[in-house]
């Protein structure tokens, strides 16, 4: 039997990794990959603490986290397209116009 | 937030809650439709729907506003969505503020989106969207309805600040507020997977009880964690410091009207859902996120004005100050008692006011594909343009702090409050950053006034809508200086 603290370790065990990628990789869409490895790592706890409490208000949150995450690559790929065509690459070192 | 109240909020649906907001979303879609079939360039009729969708919202706005001396219960505040939304006095009060937002950033959009060749009727919609997102993250007393909010808002805005889509600067600006953005969203979904899992519950009212009730969980680290988490979202979205590294890059870049509407109303949006959380949802754990906010209180305000003192480009400079002021509406966080609180709101209103208008005076200072924004370039501009200068003193008098305009009392207010819940030192330090600021803000007047010009500024092109926006705001800004009171009382009847 799989239980609630199991769940809770390996949802933490994923974002912590997704927050690492975030920080040590330097690929504008596999950061944004790593972004969305974090927001399933907490869909996962929003399920396992559903299920958990017997409320059904986790498992809606995931749906609306789902669709949000949906739309939120429609515009960050968009605006990484519009980059590398101006800039011809998405590695994050090349966004530096920007700086103090 | 007692009993009552929270079974009167378990009622269902109700657009009756949501109206402002529904406003604007079924205009926006209907302006989108009609973008479809507009000649290629023409935006102008656009931007006038839009103006006309925001006085209908903020007349719908206003019908929910309890005035003072009601009998409990006899109001005009409206729950809907199974206790999802609330739209009371707070809400209104800060749906007033996203609207003033919205309307003055319009006004100056029109021309400058013509001048710098990007006249793409689309804008005014994620205008529209932007703003009924900041207004559910106000009414949303529900975790879900807060997160649904930031993300209308947050990824309105993030194509908002990309919205010069040939220019590398506004790519830039529109790809790291995207990453940042979703990297900060993440933190606060886990913080709220987590309170979930401590109280059984995403609702702020229900949360608040539950703690009430048994405190004994509010020591659990599960609860502590959900806290920081959760605080860490929305640190970053009113840009205070260590998470503020995304403003002055994205500000810098963003085109400059998206810039004033996000240093304005996205800020506002997010002290509004932070008060309502914290402050009423997560009162158990005041002691914890007061000693947070304050020693990060401080470092916001300190930062941020060290910071600007070294920026030669006042689009950036404006940016670093948006951090310092920030800083000195989380004092009143910290204060977290009646005039602390609603002096936030009350402060909000006036930052909307002083830096728009700022804002719209660098909008016309710029001429096509070249943002005349350096200090050198405004050497001189107070003789040549005697209102944009005049307008400009104003504005940064105000963003000083100086009598008699709404920084003053904005701030007056603010640190009030933390004297009164005791907090000496943090108004010492707030104080010295005001005055620290003087620095900065009195340099471009400085320039403005006592430098021979460089240039005879006869490129500038006064635009209609631009300058509306300018005398809007320094209307806003001098009642709000010098009769406070009024814009006050209104604000301590939000805070509920």
């Amino acid at each position: 039997m799989v239980s609630i603290h199991e769940y809770l370790m390996l949802s933490a065990i994923l974002f912590s990794l997704g927050t690492v990628g975030v920080l040590i990789r330097r690929n504008a869409i596999v950061i944004f990959m790593c972004i969305e490895l974090m927001l399933n790592s907490v869909n996962l706890s929003f399920i396992a603490l559903s299920h958990h409490l017997g409320s059904m208000d986790g498992q809606i949150f995931v749906f609306f986290v789902m669709a949000v995450a949906a739309a939120e690559a429609a515009v960050g790929l968009a605006l990484m397209i519009t980059f590398y065509r101006n800039r011809e690459s998405i590695e994050v070192d090349d966004i530096n116009m920007l700086k103090w | 937030m007692d009993n009552t109240l929270v079974q009167l909020a378990m009622q269902s649906v109700n657009f009756g809650a949501i109206m402002p907001s529904l406003v604007l979303v079924c205009f926006g879609m209907f302006l989108l439709l009609v973008n479809v079939f507009s000649p290629r360039g023409k935006t102008t009729h656009v931007a006038w729907i839009s103006i006309i969708a925001l006085v209908i919202s903020g007349i719908v706005s206003l019908s929910a506003w309890t005035p003072a001396g009601t009998p409990a219960g006899a109001g005009n505040t409206q729950f809907g969505f199974a206790g999802a939304v609330a739209l009371d006095n707070f809400a209104t009060f800060f749906n007033i503020t996203f609207l003033l937002a919205a309307g003055l950033t319009i006004l100056m959009s029109d021309e400058y989106l013509k001048r710098e060749g990007y006249p793409i009727g689309e804008y005014y919609p994620l205008i529209l969207f932007t703003t009924a997102g900041a207004m559910w993250m106000a009414s949303g007393i529900d975790l879900m309805t807060i997160f649904l909010g930031l993300e209308v808002l947050s990824i309105s805005l993030y194509v908002l600040a990309g919205f010069f889509r040939g220019q590398v600067r506004s790519n830039e600006a529109g790809l790291k507020y995207f990453l940042l953005g979703a990297f900060s969203t993440a933190f606060l979904l886990y913080g709220i997977a987590l309170l979930y899992g401590v109280a059984g519950t995403t609702n702020v009212a229900e949360m608040g009880l539950y703690f009430a009730k048994n405190s004994a969980i509010l020591g659990n680290p599960m609860t502590i964690a959900g806290m920081l988490l959760l605080a860490t979202g929305f640190l970053f979205k009113i840009a205070a410091v260590p998470f503020h590294m995304w403003t002055p890059d994205v500000y810098q870049g963003a085109p400059t009207p998206v810039t004033a509407f996000m240093s304005a109303g996205p800020k506002a949006a997010a002290f509004a859902a932070f008060i309502r959380v914290f402050v009423f949802g997560l009162a158990g754990l005041q002691a914890e996120w007061t000693s947070l906010l304050w020693v990060l209180a401080v470092l916001t305000m300190t930062v941020g004005n060290l910071m600007a003192i070294y920026q030669t480009n006042i689009k950036r400079m404006l940016a670093y100050s948006s951090i310092a002021h920030a800083g000195y509406a989380m004092v009143g966080m910290v204060a977290a008692n009646e005039i602390g609180l609603s002096g936030i709101l009350f402060y909000m209103l006036a930052y909307t006011f002083m830096n728009l208008g700022a804002f719209a005076i660098l909008v016309l200072a710029g001429r096509e594909g070249e943002e005349n924004l350096t200090l050198e370039g405004f050497a001189g501009f107070g003789f040549k343009r005697p209102f944009l200068g005049i307008a400009m003193t104003i504005f940064l008098f105000s963003l000083m702090g100086i009598p008699p305009t709404a920084g003053f009392a904005g701030k007056f207010y603010i640190f009030a409050g933390a004297l009164k819940a005791g907090y000496v030192w943090l108004v010492v330090i707030g104080v010295l950053n005001s005055a620290l600021s003087l620095y900065y803000y009195l340099r471009v007047m400085v320039t403005m006034y006592f430098r021979e010009p460089s240039e005879d500024f006869a490129w500038v092109k006064m635009h209609a809508g631009a300058v509306v926006s300018i005398v809007l705001a320094i209307i806003g800004v001098f009642y709000m200086g010098i009769i406070p009171g009024a814009v006050m009382e209104m604000a301590k009847l939000a805070i509920f």
